[in-house]
Parts: C-alpha cells; structure tokens; sequence
C-alpha cells in the first residue's frame, strides 16, 4: 500500500502499482490481494454475524420474537450464518487474508508463484458470495424465500422439499467459492515448495507457512469430493438424476458421507491456519523459540491426514453397522494425541519465557484455554455411547463454536493485532484492543458455555423455537450475544482509531521474540519485498 | 408420575429413566470427571506462566525448545487417557446398538410435521402424532411438547423401534431414555429403549426438517401393562381389528419377538 521511502531492506524493486481501481481489480500482488481478502472476509463476518444475533434475539425467550413467527426464515438464517462463517468469513481472513500476506514474506519470496491466478482465486469470491445472498431473495422451499435447509445442504430437504431456485443459487455458489479455494490451494502448494529463500529447508519454515501448507493439501484433497457431491444433488434436482433419491435407487445418506467426507477436514482447513498464528504469536510474547518445533509440524500434518478417515463420527444416529461406528470412535479419539501435542507445546514455549500481555498474546491464552475446552468435549462427541445423547443438541453448538468461534475466531483476532502495525503501517491502540479482548472473551464465553447445559439437558439445535424448560439458559446465551456483538463493535472503533491516530509502527514492534522474516521488512513492507533474496542461517 | 422432560436452569442430562441412559449418564459423569481434570490443568499451567514468567519476574527468557522426555510424556499419557475412556465407552455403544430380545416392537414414521406410529405386533394400527397448539394445550401440558396422540409402551418393557421417514429426514428421540435414531427415506432403521417408569416422556425431531422442524415432538406415555392391555384393545376396536388373533399374531410372528407373549410373560 503506502509505500513510502522506508525501502532499505527491500532489495532494488521499484515500486511501480496501478493507481485506482484497476490497483485492485487487476491485482497480482500478494500483499494487496491479502487485504482484500482482508476487507473482504470483515465484510461477510458482519453480514454473517448480524445474522447470528438476530438468531439470539428470536431464542432470547421462549415463543415468537423478533421474527414473528416466519420459522423459514430463521432456518434461512442458520444456513447463511454457517455457509458465510465457513466460506466467506474464516477461510478467506486466516488462507486467503493471512496466508496471501505472510506465506510469501514469511518465506522469503517475492510474491505467490501464480499471481494472476492469485487474482481470480479472490476475485471468485465476491460473485460466489453474491450467489449466496441473493439466494435469500428467490424462491426457496414452499415455505418461503430463501435456503432453509442448514449449512449440511442434506437431501431430500435440500432437493425433493426446497424446489425453488435459492438452493441452486447456494450450490453453484459453494461450487464457485471452492474452485477458488483450490486454486489458491494450488498457489500456495507450489509457492511453498519451490520459492522458499535460499537456506530454508522445510524443516526450517516457520509453523504459519507450515500451517498453511497443511491447510492447502486439505483443501487440494477435500473440496473436489464436496464439489461433487454437490454436482450431484444439482442433478438431482433439475436433471432427473436419483444419487440421493431413495425412490430412484438412490441413499440420501450417499450424499452425508460425501458431506462429511470433505466437511471434516474442512473443520480443520479452519483452525490449522489459527494453529500457525498462535505459534508465532506465543513465541513472540514469550521471547522464546517455539517449543518442539518438528513435533508442532508433525502433529498439523497428522490432524490433516487423520482428518479425512473420521467423517462419519457426524453420522452415529444415521443407523450405521456397529463395527463401523466402532472405527470412527477409535479413530477419532486419535486425533485428541496430536492436539494435546500442539496445546502442551504452546504451554511450554511460554515456560521459562518472559511474557508480556499486549493484544496478540491475550487471544492467543485466551485461544488456547478455549480450544482446549472445544477439544475435551470433542472427545466426549467422539463415544458414539454419549453422542446419541448429545447429537444435533445444543452441546454441539457450543462444542464446534468454542472451537471455531472461540477457537479459529481468536486465531483471526491474534494474528489482526500482531500484524496488523505490519500490514497498514499503523499500530493498533493497546487500549482499544484489550478492551476487544475482554468484551469478546466474556461475551463469547457467556454465548457457548451455557450451550453446553442446554444440549445436556436435550435442547435440539436448529430450533427456531424452544419448550419453555429451556428458557433460562437460553436467556443467558443471547445477553452473551449482545455482549460479543458490542466486542465486535470495539474492533471496528480500533480499526477506525488506528487509522485515524497514524501511530507509525516500526519495523519489529516486537522485538527480539519476532524472529520471522516479515519483520525483517519495513511496516509496511515495500510494494515488491526481496528483490535480493534473504540468505536464511 | 414420572414426567421425562427437563427442567430450567438444568445442568446436565435429564433424569434417566432407562438402563441405556442410565449408563450414559454414568459414563457422561467419568467423561466429565477426566475432561474437567484436563481443563483445570491446562488452566493451572497456563496460570503458573502468566504470574511465574511475566517478563517482571522473569526477565531473561530461557532458552530451552526441546525436551524428548518431555514430548514422549505428553503423547503417551494422552494415549493411555484415551485408552481407559475407549473401554467403557465400546461397552455402551455395544450396549445401545445390540437389540436385545424384544417385547414390543413399535414403528414411527417421521413426516413434515408430525410422527406417525404404528403397531405391528397389534393388527399394525396406525395414528398420527400432532403437536398441540393454541387452545388445545390443556393447562399443564408442556407447550411444543404435547401431541394429541402420545406413543403408549407398557413400564419394563423392551421396545424395538422400527424408524423411517416418507419425504425428508427426521430423527426420533427422546432424552430421558438415552434414544435418538434418524428417521431416513428408504430405510428401515431400529433402536431400542425399555422405559423403567410409568409416566410421560417427551422428546422432539431432531434432524433439521423444514420450517416446522420445531413442532413435530414425541410423546411418549409409558402405562402399566394393564392399562396398555386396555389401551391396545380399544385402539383395535377403533381401527375395527378383530380382538382375536389372527392376521395380528402372524404379522407378530413376522416380527420376530410377538408382544401377545411378551405383554402375558410380564404379567405373570
């Protein structure tokens, strides 16, 4: 962006940008790419967020609420919420924002290996994301506008009983978001093997890019079995097909396997991002190396493949054999090793360190407690015995949100304040981002946790009304929505007063525990970076 | 009467009223004994650095990065946690998916809204299962709980549930007896449940079904074998089945386990 004098460790490139829009539309470079997926991924977390409290405002008390009754609307809303998170919100800010900004600076290469494709890997987003919300405005099911069938899409509810346009709408734009997810899988797969500084094997690349790496062979391997399975219900409403039609020969429960087949990993498409940010962030504020280095590599590379052998523990309750369900119990128990690996690790690099407590570090503790609690009760929904208690129950919620919301969302808001004086040039208020901090902490923490009660208590999700017993609870949740919301609120007042303060951000604000290469650069770094390449010890 | 329902401000599962819930919550209650005991820890480690080695009391950071004792330490006992938790918790999932010799055997039926139950073993009469709203709510019936025609099973004993569905997904459960089976197009899925109370159980669809996904519940009444013996012949008055046996006790011998046995073993 502003590139000013402060090119010293730049290596001779001229900075020669477009001006204008055409700066943007014709982007190659990664850095700007980066911020618009950036700008991007806030502009959907506010639409997919203002849904999420309009969704606590109708369940704030038992009965009708704020949407009078229109049940369709508010399944409308669920499904917006998870397709806009997943897609549109926590891919694009942790692969497409933090990846396109810091694999290539983190690395030491001059910019992503395909730039052009680069540019259509975001520039797919926008029209997919506009498919998405226009999908609200056409013709869903009998009952009304919009798709109503949960971010699951599962058949017959997604074909047979939502007949109208929105649902083709959703696949053709889930098939848009995920070619531009593989695309950029393929861009950050080669940059990162074969553009590394001279030096940098990969046993010595820094935990994000690893991250990142990890992350893009996920995407490579499950995004086209999603692509499919969606092609297939696409014919399976418009073309006469019966993949998922019983009647036709078909199994709806073909298409869950499918779902899950690619929906697993994707969970961890989600967080392994967020992984590598706390690495570096703990690392910084503890002014010690990462703790274990190749066991923090080995168990992301272990999540990921055990990732795709665990799908159908989301299927226990479908009437699957015994010994098969045996399987994924088993199986899925396993991963519960290799996180334990990565939160011990986090611990024992800040032992013995020399921590202070600016933004970054607060999300990234406050990640690490919260993940651990997602993952504990991760196991429990791994015994199938206790899951068909606790199946498509509020305990669900509250364990997939303490680790997405809590989890992947602090990994976001880690990674905006370490970087965040690196990207714009600008520090952050100290102030205005520990008061995010808490305001979310208390906020979220004051939404999920007493989800955990209401799905023990036998509350199904997806439910746009609820039987009074579970009145009180669900009180409490909605006041913690309001309250993350004012969180929300609080961030943008810092974005706001960052750039309006222009409080120069050195190079390493830091200090001696930032020992990647971004920080080598200036803040924020030149228009093209290494035009000499780093030698890396 | 027992009444299988939650309560406000609950903490943790519903009353059990079966032996399968009964040792779901028993197992839920290890399970939560183990994972609070991590979470504590991790809290307590995390705590110790905060205070022990905030750059104040620890200025000079140490250096170390790797400890192999250390690293093999927090794979295996994690591995030998799993390990006690993977013992009990086959032995339940064996116990909830084996079907053990049944007494009755019961068919619901999930459509959009509403369930449909129907009795094989009885001359296979059939009602639907609605919930009610607005006046029809008596005072006292839970509201989004009570239907206008509960599932009847007889106290003590084993129910097979047979459980499908005519146009989307559904899911039939009922949390006070540790049951919840999908309800799917073209398949014929079974679960089990022996209710050790006599009373009123409620449980609700639990598989996203369309827009009134929240109103479809499942009543339950669970009678005295008497009272069911009753309730059986009046419904095949009803459904104008003949009270004698025949085309019921074939379709029961069909059925493998015939209630007509079954209910009489009980009653001796």
């Amino acid at each position: 962006m502003n590139t000013t004098a402060a090119q010293a460790s730049a290596g001779h490139v001229p900075d020669t940008h477009t001006s204008g829009w055409r700066r943007f539309a014709y982007a190659t470079n990664h850095k700007d790419i980066g911020t618009m997926y950036l700008v991007f991924a806030i502009l959907a977390g506010i639409i997919g967020g203002l849904f999420s409290v309009v969704m606590r405002m109708e369940l704030m008390t038992p009965g009708d609420q704020i949407l009078g009754g229109d049940y369709h609307l508010y399944n409308v809303l669920i499904t917006a919420h998870g397709l806009i998170m997943v897609f549109f919100m926590v891919m694009p800010a942790l692969i497409g924002g933090f990846g396109n900004w810091f694999v290539p600076l983190m690395i030491g290469a001059p910019d992503m290996a395909f730039p052009r494709m680069n540019n259509i890997s975001f520039w797919l987003l926008p029209p997919a994301f506009l498919l998405l919300l226009g999908s609200v405005f056409v013709e869903g099911s009998a009952a009304g506008y919009g798709v109503g069938a949960g971010w699951t899409v599962y058949p017959p509810l997604s074909t047979t009983a939502h007949s109208g346009p929105a649902m083709d709408m959703a696949i053709l734009s889930l098939h848009l978001a995920g070619a531009s997810s593989v695309l950029g899988a393929i861009n950050f797969i080669t940059t990162i093997l074969n553009m590394r500084a001279p030096g940098m094997s990969l046993h010595k690349m820094p935990l994000f890019a690893w991250s990142i790496l990890v992350t893009a062979f996920l995407l490579l391997l499950a995004i086209p079995v999603l692509a499919g399975a969606i092609t297939m219900l696409l014919t399976d409403r418009n073309f006469g097909t019966a993949f998922f039609e019983s009647a036709g020969g078909g199994d709806p429960l073909l298409f869950q396997h499918l779902f899950w087949f690619f929906g697993h990993p994707e969970v961890y498409i989600m967080i392994l991002p967020a992984f590598g940010i706390i690495s570096h962030v703990i690392s910084t504020f503890s002014r010690k190396p990462i703790f274990g280095y190749l066991g923090m590599v080995y168990a992301m590379v272990l999540i990921g493949v055990i990732g795709f052998l665990v799908w159908a523990h989301h299927m226990y309750t479908v009437g699957m054999s015994a010994n098969v369900q045996t399987y994924f119990i088993i199986a899925t128990m396993v991963i519960a090793v290799p996180t334990g690996v990565k939160i011990f690790s986090w611990i024992a690099t800040m032992w013995g360190g020399s921590l202070t407590f600016e933004t970054p570090m607060l999300f990234a503790i406050g990640f690490i407690f919260m993940f651990t609690i997602g993952g504990v009760t991760g196991v429990v929904l791994a015994n199938s015995g206790v899951d068909r208690a606790l199946h498509d129950t509020y305990y669900v919620v509250a364990h997939f949100h303490y680790v997405l919301s809590l989890g992947a969302v602090f990994g976001i808001f880690a990674g905006w304040y370490y970087w965040f004086g690196k990207m714009s040039g600008y520090q952050y208020s100290e102030f205005l981002g520990k008061l995010h901090f808490w305001t979310t902490f208390i906020g979220v923490n004051l939404l999920f946790f007493p989800q955990h009660f209401l799905g023990l208590a036998g509350m199904p999700r997806r439910y746009a009304d609820y039987p009074d017993v579970y009145a009180g609870w669900n009180y409490v949740s909605s006041i913690g929505a309001y309250i993350s919301a004012a969180g929300t609120v609080i961030f943008f007042v810092g974005l706001a007063a960052a750039f309006m303060r222009r409080r120069r951000c050195a190079d390493n604000p830091w200090g001696e525990g930032a020992t990647t290469l971004e920080w080598t650069l200036s803040s924020p770094p030149p228009f093209h970076q290494y035009g000499r390449l780093p030698r890396f010890a | 009467m027992f009444e299988g329902i939650a309560e406000n401000w609950q903490l943790g599962f519903q009353e059990a009223a079966s032996p399968v819930m009964e040792r779901i919550v028993g197992f839920h209650d290890f399970l939560l004994v183990v994972t609070g005991a991590i979470c504590l820890f991790v809290l307590a480690l995390l705590l110790y650095c905060i205070v022990r080695f905030r750059a104040g009391a620890n200025p000079v950071p140490s250096k170390v990065s790797h400890n192999n004792v250390l690293e093999v330490i927090w794979i295996v006992i994690p591995i030998v946690i799993l390990v006690v938790i993977a013992l009990p918790s086959l032995r339940l999932h064996y116990m909830e998916v084996r079907i053990p010799e049944v007494d009755l055997t019961v068919k619901a039926t999930g459509h959009q809204w509403y369930w449909e139950y129907s009795y094989p073993d009885h001359g296979d009469f059939s009602f639907d299962s609605l919930m009610l709203e607005g006046d029809a709510l008596q005072p006292g019936q839970p509201r989004l709980l009570a239907t206008d025609a509960p599932l009847v099973v007889p106290v003590d004993a084993t129910v097979r549930v047979l459980v499908t569905a005519s146009d989307v997904l559904h899911s039939w459960a009922v949390p006070a007896l540790g049951v919840k089976m999908d309800a799917v197009p073209g398949r014929l899925n079974e679960t089990w449940f022996r209710a050790e109370r006599i009373g009123v159980y409620y449980g609700q669809c639990s598989e996203l079904c369309g827009v009134r996904h929240a109103f479809m519940p499942i009543e339950l009444r669970v009678v005295s074998n008497e009272d069911f013996a009753a309730w059986i012949a009046r419904q095949r008055l009803e459904a104008g089945i003949a009270s004698a046996e025949p085309e019921g006790a074939e379709q029961a011998t069909n059925q493998t386990a015939g209630m007509e046995n079954g209910k009489e073993e009980k009653t001796s």
